[in-house]
């Protein structure tokens, strides 16, 4: 054995197994940054187009609400309005029963439940959202159709088939978030007499506030971004809705629908770009602002 | 008090009944998917190939490639998310870098997936010479699903107590080692489930492919073992169509006419792999436990 | 003892792949031929793919969709050696259609199809434009049930659309409705909804929809091979001005009667080579002689 200074002052294996790790994890990062910074350059290098070729202005573009892309007419604040709508009402019909789902598998059912809703929750998430929109058109349109009247398109609809989608995944996390509550809380509030209610009210809850928030924000970021299956439902016309019972177009439908009939570079192509930008931007506002709502309560 | 118990009583039931309820849409959901969709499954449409414009096609081409490609997406997604999750919860310092790319990666999470696949179209198949493969698919893929598997294993490895880190540290063990030996197996179900979700989400994906794996599927042969030869069946620079792709195929522009049979049968195929393939996982994840913690 | 095992697996495997790598490298090369756009002409070219590769095993041809307007952009821009759409290059804004060559490989009818227990059958052309245009808004102004007229359009842009709005409205503009892309999701929502009308690809069309006559001519491949249906639009494959010559091999293979005359009939698609008139970029119909 040569070197033996160097074996008894240098690094020892577990100090270099230390620094190899370290870098090893921040390459892994490094390498998720650079690929999302590089999806947020490319939309923004493509969603401005429409701006700097002169073809668009921003303001008539987020204000004005006529979209007819083949004879220059590029306002996209229908479609905006409607996807913040849908993807609130889907959110808002989905949170309580995810909550209640949670909250009966980790406070009040024993604890073999979750073992049957895992699979359960998995299976929902891997349903395809063509399938999801095919149940939508047989069950929910003729559905509504029944219940509001008119055709059966609209935004309640679209609403109703996102919040199929989006809340097995709610659930997951919500049951995440309340595991995460230590239990030592919930014993000490049981041995405080309190009920199991005032303690799920008082105690867990609160607790998991910030978790619950962003099983919110990821459900409704998924609302957000889905397409096939609200395009089939949602009736798919860019006009601003009137009603529950309008028929609608979100951003993405409008997208899906007109990527592949549209030639690249041109003004109709730049404008389908800029609707990805601005729903890059709203999800970037939105979830900024649930970040500080959460932290100014937290 | 009685006032109290009332309250816990009532409320215990409202929970009951709205989870009751959600169970109830999800149950009837699945079920009116299997119903719909088993009668037409049999051992010919599980084993035959995909026809043109005649009815009896089957979907075996597809259902292999939905496997292949959640193993390839998975094989590079999750050790990446899983190290930049270490980084994140063990090494990371709080501060205005972590917060924004936490952030950057969140906001990715609600991108529709047909931008993430005009992206692939764009970057990978055509900048990069992948062409319409499994490969180009695969990457899609990684970037639609390195939110939540980031965010899920970072979950998963912040919920491991801090005691057992300093139980760890106080016998000398390094961080890398403590994080390694017993971090990482106290949180493998938090991150096997992530995963778990990540395939099932890869399974149903379909806008994020068109572009990327492509929807035609090229004749394989299944008896050759070689990842390289063009027409092996384990290459991966070849293009591939998935089973949830198919679907939304034979829905959109099918011209067999039993497209209604074909596509509610795959949907139904799909749900029972997604099943057994979830609980293969788990069952594995229990022995990558076991083996890790040794 | 683990470590030594995984070391001598990683090894076995490395090995493994290195042999793989040079055995599928000394086997003949293959020339790869792709194809994107039309997602409704995507059937047809894929079908033929076998037939082809009987031919001409060295050449590998990949069919894939992604929309007429995405099929023109690649082919222009030369990212693919074909580009298949439903409307000529010149139709088509950002194009420039003087360095592409364009090939038709079929003829694809267009049908009115309206839901199935509405009982029309029969609409002038006239009804046709009022009712995509907004004039009229319930079938009972046009002889039938008291039931509001739910219009279903095609996705703006797509070939579909402009092929029905240039012979059908005639210039003006239709009323903002409810907008689809594909034939398959029309016939699904217009067969699930009551006094939905769309317009689809004839291939397209079954049971569950119920199809229109206009001005009492049936959409029939013989009433569109002497334009007395005039409701029809070309499939296109387009290539580059300078293709290569495996593109060129595939092209001249779709335009051989093997496809032609086979497959085109089985897909219900019209043959080229049955058509008696011509029609071009602007419109314009001529008479072919004869036909065949």
């Amino acid at each position: 054995m040569k070197n033996w200074s160097n074996r008894l002052t240098g690094p020892s294996p577990e100090s270099r197994c230390e620094a190899h790790g370290r870098w090893i994890t921040r390459l892994a990062l490094v390498v998720i940054a650079a690929l999302v910074l590089s999806i947020i350059g490319f939309l923004l290098c493509r969603g401005s187009r429409l701006f700097l070729t002169g073809e668009g202005t921003l303001s008539a573009f987020l204000l004005g609400t006529n979209w007819d892309p083949g004879h220059q007419a590029f306002g996209a604040a229908p479609m905006i309005v409607t996807s913040l709508f849908v993807t609130l009402l889907a959110g808002l019909l989905a949170l309580p029963l995810a909550l209640a789902v949670a909250l009966a598998t980790t406070e009040i059912l024993p604890r073999g439940a979750k073992r049957f809703l895992q699979p359960g929750i998995e299976l929902l998430v891997g349903i395809p959202s063509v399938v999801y929109g095919l149940v939508g058109l047989t069950i929910l349109v003729p559905l509504t159709r029944k219940l509001l009247g008119g055709t059966g398109f609209g935004l309640l609809t679209g609403a109703g088939v996102l919040f199929l989608m989006v809340m097995p995944t709610m659930t997951s996390m919500a049951i995440d978030a309340l595991e995460a509550v230590p239990n030592q809380l919930r014993r000490a509030s049981a041995g405080l007499g309190a009920t199991r209610w005032q303690t799920i009210h008082r105690v867990v809850l609160p607790t998991a506030r910030g978790g619950i928030l962003t099983a919110l924000i990821f459900g409704m970021a998924r609302a957000f971004g889905e397409a096939l299956a609200v395009q089939m439902v949602i009736g798919n016309a860019a006009v601003m809705p009137h009603g529950l019972g309008s028929s609608a177009a979100t951003l993405t439908s409008v997208l899906t629908t007109g990527m592949g009939n549209t030639i690249m570079n041109t003004p109709e192509n730049d404008a389908l770009w800029s609707l990805a930008l601005v729903l890059l931007l709203m999800s970037f506002l939105f979830n900024l602002a649930t970040r500080l709502v959460s932290r100014k309560k937290g | 008090m009685k006032k109290i118990e009332l309250q816990n009583r009532l409320a215990t039931i409202l929970i009951l009944s709205l989870a009751a309820l959600a169970a109830l849409i999800a149950g009837g959901l699945v079920g009116y998917l299997l119903a719909s969709g088993l009668p037409h499954v049999s051992w010919q449409f599980l084993t035959g190939s995909t026809k043109s414009f005649a009815s009896g096609g089957g979907i075996f081409d597809q259902l292999f490639n939905s496997f292949y490609l959640v193993v390839l997406t998975l094989l590079v997604a999750v050790p990446l998310a899983l190290l930049a999750a270490i980084y994140l919860s063990e090494y990371a310092k709080q501060g205005p870098v972590t917060t924004g790319l936490r952030l950057a990666i969140e906001v990715l999470s609600s991108l529709p997936s047909i931008v993430i696949g005009l992206f692939g179209y764009l970057i990978f198949v055509l900048q990069w010479r992948l062409d319409f493969s499994l490969l180009a698919g695969a990457m899609a893929l990684t970037i639609l699903n390195l939110p939540l598997l980031t965010r899920a294993c970072e979950d998963a490895l912040r919920q491991v107590p801090q005691l057992q880190r300093q139980a760890g540290l106080g016998l000398g063990m390094p961080k890398w080692r403590v994080t390694t030996k017993l971090v990482l197996p106290a949180a493998l179900p938090g991150i096997i489930t992530g995963a778990v979700l990540s395939a099932g989400r890869i399974f149903g994906e379909a806008a994020a492919l068109i572009y990327t794996a492509g929807q035609s599927t090229i004749a394989v042969d299944y008896a050759n073992w070689n990842p390289f030869a063009p027409t092996s069946f384990l290459n991966p620079l070849r293009p591939a169509e998935t089973l949830a792709v198919h679907i939304w195929k034979v829905n959109t522009e099918g011209l067999v006419p039993d497209a209604a049979a074909v596509s509610s049968g795959a949907a139904a195929v799909l749900i029972i792999t997604i099943l057994i393939f979830n609980l293969a996982a788990r069952g594995l994840g229990k022995l990558l436990a076991r083996w890790l913690s040794r | 003892m683990r470590n030594k095992f995984f070391l001598v697996l990683g090894v076995a495997l490395v090995a493994l792949l290195g042999l793989g790598a040079w055995q599928a490298h000394g086997t003949t090369k293959v020339t790869k031929v792709t194809n994107v756009g039309s997602t409704a002409l995507q059937p047809l070219v894929e079908a033929a793919v076998p037939g082809f590769l009987k031919h001409h095993p060295s050449i590998h041809v990949t069919v894939q969709g992604g929309g007429s307007g995405t099929g023109l952009s690649q082919v222009a821009a030369g990212a693919v050696d074909l580009g298949s759409a439903d409307v000529f290059a010149e139709q088509k804004a950002g194009i420039d259609a003087s360095k592409l060559t364009d090939h038709i490989v079929a003829v694809s009818g267009i049908v009115p199809v309206v839901n199935p227990k509405l009982g029309v059958t029969n609409l002038t052309s006239k009804q046709l434009r009022q009712i995509f245009t907004g004039e009229v808004t319930n079938w009972k102004q046009v002889g039938g049930p008291d039931e509001a007229i739910t219009v279903i359009n095609r996705a703006s842009g797509s070939g579909t659309r402009l092929a029905f709005e240039q012979l059908v409205l005639k210039g003006q503009s239709p009323i903002k409705a409810q907008e689809q892309d594909s034939n398959g999701t029309v016939k699904q929502i217009v067969a699930n909804t009551p006094g939905a009308i769309s317009y689809i690809a004839l291939p397209y069309l079954d049971k569950t929809v119920a199809a229109l006559k206009l001005n009492g001519v049936a959409a029939t491949k013989a009433n569109i091979t002497t334009n007395r249906w005039p409701l029809w639009s070309y499939e296109h494959v387009y290539t580059r001005k300078q293709a290569s010559p495996a593109a060129r091999a595939f092209v001249a293979y779709l335009q051989s009667p093997a496809v032609q005359r086979h497959l085109v009939e089985a897909a219900h698609y019209v043959s080229v080579d049955s058509m008696t008139v011509r029609r071009d970029a602007n419109n314009q119909l001529t008479r072919v002689k004869g036909g065949e």
